[in-house]
């Protein structure tokens, strides 16, 4: 086994307010980023809903009525990108009820979104606890992972 | 037999854009000018689950109304994620419009003889 050492990471980091038309930046603004690595065309469209969805939680459920800041981290190693998406809402009480397919706390969507995450990234974990905000990391591996 | 409303979308279809398709739509189901939908899909170039969240809510209203919906041309990035979700389990597809609105005419022709 030949244990390949990472360089160091490039790393990027945006911070913008949760409005809806900032969904379309954070994606984009991602999938350019990570367009420095050698991702198919593919990997990059699976990136973008990702981020879409990721960041859509955030306007949606962490500032359902209010307005706040959504941090949006991305990392290029040698080995693929990682992201994390936060926010500063009430958090979510219960992750692995969220995590299920179809739950949501709006009405007339259809919590498919850390679905889309789950299917399309190589890792997704969500970090949040109540009061605390909610993070969701998520890695992309150059190379796909056996479950893709 | 009923009106179709071919809705030729564009661009991106997320959180921020599915607000003028959902109100175009609703408008013309609710107030009858349309009952069957054709979602021209070919120009749009992203989706993600608000924009799947917003052409089934539509498909559940034009079935309130017996209307049916059928998708025609997605890319195939965009194909890939409606598949996923599995809204052509749900919604027929057709590979041009024309032949999307023959499909709804056959499809009502078939409920009539029922």
């Amino acid at each position: 086994v030949i244990e390949v050492e990472k360089g160091p990471g490039n790393t990027v980091k945006l911070e913008f307010p949760s409005r809806p038309e900032n969904v379309g930046f954070a994606r984009t603004a991602v999938a350019v980023f990570a367009s420095q690595k050698d991702f198919t065309l593919d990997q990059i469209d699976e990136i973008k809903v990702a981020v879409s969805e990721a960041v859509s939680n955030a306007v949606i459920h962490g500032y359902k009525e209010t307005s706040g800041v959504v941090r949006v981290e991305a990392e290029l190693d040698d080995g693929g990108l990682t992201i994390t998406v936060g926010d500063e809402g009430p958090g979510i009480s219960d992750i692995d009820w969220a995590m299920e397919p179809g739950r949501t706390t709006e009405p007339g969507r259809m919590g498919l979104g850390l679905v889309f995450i789950k299917a399309y990234m190589d890792e997704a974990t969500l970090f949040s606890a109540p009061g605390a905000g909610t993070r969701v990391r998520m890695r992309k591996n150059l190379t796909p992972s056996e479950n893709e | 037999v009923g009106t179709a409303l071919i809705v030729r979308m564009s661009g991106e279809l997320d959180l921020h854009t599915v607000d003028p398709f959902r109100r175009v739509v609703d408008e013309a189901l609710s107030s009858g000018q349309a009952k069957d939908l054709v979602l021209a899909l070919k120009g749009v170039t992203f989706i993600d689950s608000s924009g799947i969240g917003a052409i089934l809510g539509r498909y559940r209203l034009a079935k309130e109304f017996h209307g049916t919906v059928v998708a025609v041309g997605p890319r195939p990035a965009v194909r890939r994620v409606l598949e996923m979700a599995g809204v052509f389990s749900v919604i027929g597809t057709a590979d041009t419009e024309r032949q999307a609105l023959a499909r709804l005419s056959a499809a009502h022709h078939d409920h009539g003889s029922k």
